[in-house]
C-alpha cells in the first residue's frame, strides 16, 4: 500500500513533468488543470463513485455487437471516473449524446417491470422541467434581490432616509406630501450627507461635502467589490457571456458556474453597480442564471453526469437570465438562441421559454420597482413616426455601427495591454483608479450622476405637460388650448440647450470610460452603458430634428407630414432607436435585440425603425470587423471556440492540417493486444496527447478505435488497485477476446470498455471545408485521417482553430486551450 | 442534503414575496399619485393619497380642488392619475439579508487574511514541505485523504477542515489563472 502510494506519486509527478516540458502542440494546460480534476471539487461529485451511469460507456453504434459487449461489460465492473473530463478540455458531444441515449433506453426497458421503475421513468422524463423551473425561480429571486439592493446602495451615495434606513430616495419620498411639481424628489425625510454632516442643505459647502461623500462611497463600494472577488471567487469578474458561450460550445471550466462564484457575483454586482462605474448588470445576470442552472442540474443524475444534457439546461438558464434583466422573456429566448447557445434543438427552445416565463413571473411577484413593471424604463407612447424620419434613424444606425467598431477595437487593445504588460499586475488599484475617475467626473454633470437606468428612462420619456425636467423646458405658447397628448412641436427654451450641452459631455465621458471599464476585475456588463450612449445620441438627434421641423416647417420634407401645430417629432423615439443601434453595433445581435427593445418599451409601432437602425448598424459594424464584442473577447483569451457563423472558404485538404506533419515523429498509437501496461504508461508519460488511436497491428495499421488519455490513466490505476495480478508486464487487451498467452505470464488487463469503437474518420483527400463542417455540426474533438483504409494521422479541434487562424492571417499561437 | 439546503435558500427568498402579497393592504404600501400640470395661473402640483384602485381618479384624490366647480372637469382632464403599490416588507427583508451576507463575508475575509495565518504558524514546517511540492499540494491532500480510508477521524470538524482546505486550493488556482497568468477573463 505504502509503495503503491509512492508509485502513484511518482507516476503523477512524471506525467505532470512531461506535461510541462513537452513541446508538442497538444499539451494540456500547465498542470493546473491536471491537478485540479483529481480532487473531488465542490461542484463535481463524479469521482465519488456514487454515479455509475456515466461509466458504462460502450460506444457501439447499436447493432449486433451491442448485446455481447454488454454481457462482457457486466462481468467487468464499471470503472468510476471513466467518461469524465479534465478541466479546460473540450467534451465529446457524440459520446455524451450516446451515453444519454443508452441511459434512456435502459430506463425505458425497465419501465414495465414494476411500479417503482415506472415512477423512476416518469421522474426521469420530468426532471428536465423540474430543473428548469427551479432555475427560473432562483434566477427571478436573485434578480429581484439584485435590483432592490442595487437601487438602495446607489442612493446611499447621496444620502440616507432617516425614517427608515432601508428605503432608497424614491421610496423615502413615496408617501410624503411635500414634493412639488418642479422638484419631485425633495422631501424632508431624505437627508443628503451634507445635511447630516455639516447641517447645511444648500450652498457651496454642502456641494463640496456631497461631492466628497459621493467619491468616498463610490471608492469604498468598488474596493469592497474587487476585494471580495479577489479573495473568494476570482472567476466572478467580467461579464461572463464570452465564457458561457465557450462552455456551451463544449468547453469545461470547473468552478466557473459554482456556488461561490454565484454568491460572490451576486453580491459584488450590486456593489459594482452602486459605485457608479460605467457598467450594467445584464451580462452578469446571465452568468448568475447559468450558475443556478448548473447547481440545480447537479441534483438530478440525468444532468449531473452528462455534459451535453447539462448544456441544454444552461441554454435555458441564460434565457431566464436575459428575461429578468430586461423584463423580456421572448427576447431572452431569442438571445439564448442567437448569442449564447451553440446547439439549440427544439426541446431547448421550449425549456428556455418555460424558464424565461417562470423567472419573469417570480420577478414580477417580488415587484422590485413598485409599479408592476419588470424594468425601470417602460414607456408607453404611441405617437406615429413618419417616412422621412427613416433618414435620421439610419444615421443613428450608422453611428451605432461606428461606435460599436470603435469600442470593440479600443476595448480589445486595452484588454490586450492589460493581459500582457505590467498594467495587469495591479487589478485592485486599477479598479480603484477607474472608480475614482468615474466618480470625480460624473458628479458635476447631473446626467452622469444619475443611475444609468434612470438616465435611459428619462431620455426615453417624451416631453409632455407633466414633465418638468430641464430637458423638457420648451417655450410654451400659453394661449393654445391644452390637450394632454398632442403637444405641438415647440421651440426649445434655454433649459433644453443647456441640457443638450450636458448630454454631449456625458456622451463623450461615457464613451471613453466604458472602454476602460468593461473587463476590469468586478462583474461588469455592457448592455446598459451601450444603450445609454445610444439614447443620449438619439435624443440629441431627435431634438435637433424637432427644432429643424419647427423652424423650417416650409421645407419640402416637413411640409408633407408635419403641419404647423401638430405633434410631429418624438425625440424619445429617437433615443430608443439610438439605444438599439448602439447595442446592435457592439454585440451584432439582430432579431433578439429588436424583440428585447420592443418588449422593454412596449412600442410595437416602432418595429420598422428599430429594425432599420439595427440592420444598418450591423452592416456598418461588419464593414470594420466581423466579430461582436463577445467573439472578440473569446479570441483574445484564446478559448477553443469554433464559431458557427464564420465560413471557411479555403481549398486546403485534410492531409495539410493533420498531424503528424512531415517532420514530426510518427503518430503515437496503441496496438490492440501487443502492449503491456508499462508500455502504455511510458507512452502516456512521454507524450502529452489527449488520446491515442488503437490499431490492429503495426504492419496493417487498421483502425480499431480511439482511447482517451484520461480514461486510460484512470482505468490502469483502478485496475492496479482493484484487480489482482496486474503488474507492469501484464498485457493490455483492447480486443474482445484475449489472445492466448503462455501459462506463467501475468493476468491480462481488458480495457475494451473504455475504448471508443466508432471514431470518426475522413480520408486524407477530404477538403477542409467539409472537415470543419463535420466538427461544427457534430461537435467532435478529434477526427482520424485514413489513407487507403490505413490510419495516417489525426486532426484535433485545436488544429482546426490554428489552421483557421493561420488562413485568416491571425496568430495561430494564440489558441491557448485544448 | 444539498437539495434541502438549496430549497431552503430559494424558499427564504420567496417567502418575503409571498408575505408581501398578503400584507398588501397596509396603508403605507399603496397610493394614488395624481400629477397636475400648470393651468392658467395655478402652479403644477402633485397629489398623493392612500386610496384603493377603484377610487384612484382625479375627483377623489385632488383635494383641495384648486379650481371652482365648473372648471373642475377641464382641470381634471389635464391631470394624470396612477395607482402604485410597493411592498415595504420585501424591501426591508432583502436589504437586511444583503447586508448580513456582506457583513458575514467581510468577517470571513478578515479571518482568512489576518487570523488564519496566525493560527497556522505552528504548522510552519509542514507548510514549508507543502510549499516545496507546491504542484503536488492538491494531490497530496487528495492522496492522503483517500489513503487514510477507514480509520479517518470523520468528525464534522475534520470534514469541514478538509473541505475548507480544498476550497482554498481551488480559489488559489483560480486566482492564479485569472489574476496572475491572465489566462482567462482577460
Amino acid at each position: 500500500m505504502e509503495s503503491e502510494q509512492l508509485f502513484h506519486r511518482g507516476y503523477y509527478r512524471n506525467s505532470y513533468n512531461s506535461i510541462t516540458s513537452a513541446s508538442s502542440d497538444e499539451e494540456l494546460l500547465d498542470g493546473a488543470g491536471v491537478i485540479m480534476d483529481f480532487q473531488t471539487s465542490e461542484d463535481d461529485n463524479l469521482l465519488d463513485g456514487d454515479t455509475v451511469v456515466g461509466t458504462h460507456y460502450t460506444m457501439t453504434n447499436g447493432g449486433s455487437i451491442n448485446s455481447s459487449t454488454h454481457l462482457l461489460d457486466l462481468l467487468d465492473e464499471p470503472i468510476p471516473g471513466v467518461g469524465t473530463y479534465d478541466d479546460f478540455h473540450t467534451i465529446d458531444w457524440v459520446r455524451e449524446k450516446c451515453k444519454d441515449r443508452e441511459r434512456h433506453r435502459r430506463i425505458n426497458s425497465k419501465k414495465k417491470e414494476s411500479a417503482w421503475e415506472m415512477t423512476k421513468s416518469l421522474y426521469d422524463a420530468w426532471s428536465g422541467w423540474l430543473v428548469v423551473t427551479l432555475t427560473g425561480l432562483a434566477s427571478g429571486a436573485l434578480a429581484g434581490l439584485i435590483d432592490i439592493a442595487a437601487d438602495w446602495m446607489t442612493d446611499l451615495k447621496e444620502g440616507i432616509c432617516l425614517s427608515a434606513l432601508w428605503y432608497n430616495h424614491e421610496q423615502c419620498c413615496w408617501g410624503s406630501n411635500e414634493t412639488t411639481f418642479e422638484e419631485r424628489d425633495k422631501c424632508p425625510q431624505w437627508k443628503t450627507w451634507a445635511e447630516l454632516i455639516i447641517g447645511q442643505a444648500e450652498g457651496p459647502g454642502s456641494y463640496i461635502m456631497n461631492y466628497i461623500m459621493y467619491i468616498f462611497w463610490a471608492l469604498s463600494f468598488a474596493f469592497l467589490a474587487v476585494s471580495l472577488v479577489k479573495v473568494f471567487a476570482p472567476y466572478a469578474c467580467g461579464s461572463g457571456i464570452p465564457e458561457i458561450k465557450t462552455i456551451l460550445s463544449g468547453f469545461i471550466i470547473r468552478g466557473y458556474l459554482g456556488k461561490w462564484t454565484l454568491m460572490i457575483k451576486t453580491i459584488t454586482l450590486v456593489l459594482a453597480v452602486a459605485s457608479g462605474l460605467s457598467l450594467g448588470k445584464e451580462g452578469p445576470l446571465v452568468h448568475v442564471a447559468c450558475c443556478c442552472g448548473n447547481i440545480f442540474s447537479y441534483l438530478f443524475p440525468k444532468y449531473s453526469t452528462n455534459e451535453a444534457k447539462k448544456r441544454e439546461v444552461l441554454s435555458a438558464a441564460s434565457a431566464a437570465g436575459v428575461s429578468v434583466a430586461f423584463g423580456a422573456p421572448i427576447g431572452g429566448v431569442l438571445f439564448s438562441l442567437e448569442e449564447v447557445s451553440y446547439y439549440f434543438p427544439l426541446k431547448t427552445l421550449w425549456r428556455s421559454f418555460f424558464a424565461a416565463l417562470v423567472a419573469a413571473f417570480v420577478l414580477r411577484s417580488i415587484n422590485p420597482f413598485g409599479n408592476s413593471r419588470l424594468v425601470l424604463f417602460y414607456v408607453e407612447y404611441h405617437t406615429p413616426w413618419y417616412l422621412f424620419e427613416l433618414f435620421p434613424f439610419i444615421l443613428l444606425g450608422v453611428f451605432g455601427g461606428l461606435w460599436g467598431a470603435f469600442f470593440i477595437r479600443a476595448n480589445i487593445a486595452w484588454c490586450r495591454r492589460r493581459k500582457s504588460t505590467k498594467f495587469g499586475k495591479f487589478p485592485v488599484l486599477e479598479v480603484i483608479i477607474v472608480a475614482a475617475i468615474t466618480a470625480v467626473i460624473a458628479f458635476p454633470n447631473p446626467y452622469t450622476r444619475l443611475n444609468t437606468s434612470e438616465l435611459i428612462k428619462e431620455l426615453f420619456t417624451d416631453c409632455g405637460p407633466l414633465e418638468s425636467s430641464s430637458l423638457c423646458d420648451y417655450r410654451n405658447d400659453m394661449n393654445a388650448s391644452k390637450i394632454v397628448d398632442d403637444i405641438p412641436d415647440r421651440p426649445a427654451g434655454i433649459g433644453v440647450y443647456s441640457a443638450i450641452w450636458q448630454l454631449c459631455l456625458a456622451l463623450i465621458f461615457k464613451i471613453i470610460m466604458t472602454v476602460f471599464t468593461f473587463g476590469i476585475k468586478v462583474p461588469s456588463g455592457l448592455f446598459i452603458p451601450s444603450m445609454a450612449i445610444g439614447a443620449i445620441a438619439g435624443r440629441i438627434v431627435g431634438i435637433a430634428v424637432e427644432q429643424l421641423a419647427y423652424y423650417h416647417h416650409d421645407w419640402f420634407i416637413f411640409r408633407e407630414w408635419c403641419e404647423v401645430g401638430a405633434d410631429c417629432i418624438t425625440p424619445g423615439l429617437y433615443a430608443m432607436v439610438g439605444a438599439a443601434a448602439c447595442l446592435g453595433g457592439v454585440t451584432r445581435m439582430t432579431v433578439s435585440l429588436v424583440v428585447i427593445v420592443f418588449e422593454l418599451t412596449g412600442g410595437l409601432e416602432y418595429i420598422v425603425p428599430l429594425m432599420a437602425a439595427v440592420m444598418t448598424s450591423k452592416w456598418v459594424g461588419d464593414a470594420f470587423g466581423r466579430e461582436g464584442i463577445y467573439e472578440a473577447h473569446i479570441r483574445l483569451n484564446g478559448y477553443p471556440f469554433l464559431d458557427a457563423k464564420e465560413e471557411f472558404t479555403h481549398t486546403t485538404l485534410a492531409a495539410d492540417v493533420m498531424r503528424p506533419r512531415r517532420n514530426d515523429p510518427p503518430l503515437a498509437v496503441l496496438t490492440q493486444d501487443n502492449m503491456t501496461v508499462d508500455d502504455i504508461e511510458n507512452m502516456i508519460n512521454e507524450t502529452s496527447y489527449n488520446g491515442f488511436p488503437v490499431i490492429m497491428s503495426k504492419e496493417s495499421q487498421r483502425l480499431v478505435g480511439f482511447a482517451l488519455r484520461r480514461d486510460l490513466t484512470i482505468a490502469i490505476e483502478s485496475a492496479r488497485k482493484k484487480q489482482e495480478g496486474i503488474v507492469g508486464s501484464s498485457r493490455v487487451c483492447f480486443a474482445q477476446h484475449t489472445p492466448s498467452l503462455p501459462a506463467e505470464s501475468p493476468r491480462p488487463l481488458k480495457l475494451r470498455s473504455i475504448l471508443d469503437m466508432s471514431p470518426f474518420t475522413v480520408t486524407d483527400h477530404t477538403p477542409m471545408e467539409i472537415v470543419v463542417d463535420i466538427f461544427r455540426k457534430l461537435g467532435l474533438r478529434q477526427c482520424l485521417v485514413t489513407h487507403n483504409g490505413r490510419l495516417l494521422g489525426i486532426i484535433t479541434k485545436k488544429d482546426i482553430l490554428r489552421h483557421m487562424a493561420q488562413t485568416a492571417n491571425q496568430d495561430p499561437a494564440s489558441i491557448m486551450f485544448n | 442534503m444539498k437539495l434541502l439546503s438549496l430549497v431552503a435558500v430559494v424558499g427564504c427568498l420567496l417567502v418575503p414575496a409571498a408575505q408581501a402579497n398578503k400584507v398588501r393592504e397596509s396603508s403605507e404600501d399603496i397610493r394614488c399619485k395624481c400629477i397636475c400640470p400648470p393651468y392658467r395661473n395655478i402652479n403644477g402640483h402633485i397629489y398623493n393619497q392612500n386610496v384603493s384602485q377603484k377610487d384612484c381618479n382625479c375627483l377623489h384624490v385632488v383635494e383641495p380642488m384648486p379650481v371652482p366647480g365648473h372648471d373642475m372637469e377641464a382641470y381634471c382632464l389635464l391631470c394624470e392619475c396612477r395607482y402604485e403599490e410597493r411592498s415595504t416588507t420585501t424591501i426591508k427583508v432583502i436589504i437586511v439579508i444583503y447586508l448580513s451576507v456582506v457583513g458575514a463575508l467581510l468577517l470571513y475575509m478578515a479571518f482568512l487574511m489576518l487570523v488564519d495565518p496566525l493560527i497556522r504558524k505552528p504548522d510552519a514546517y509542514t507548510e514549508q514541505l507543502h510549499n516545496e511540492e507546491e504542484n503536488e499540494d492538491a494531490r497530496s491532500v487528495a492522496a492522503t485523504a483517500a489513503s487514510l480510508g477507514g480509520p479517518r477521524a470523520n468528525t464534522v470538524l475534520e470534514r469541514v477542515e478538509g473541505a475548507q482546505q480544498r476550497w482554498k486550493l481551488q480559489v488559489q488556482e483560480q486566482r492564479k489563472t485569472v489574476f496572475d497568468r491572465h489566462k482567462m477573463l482577460s
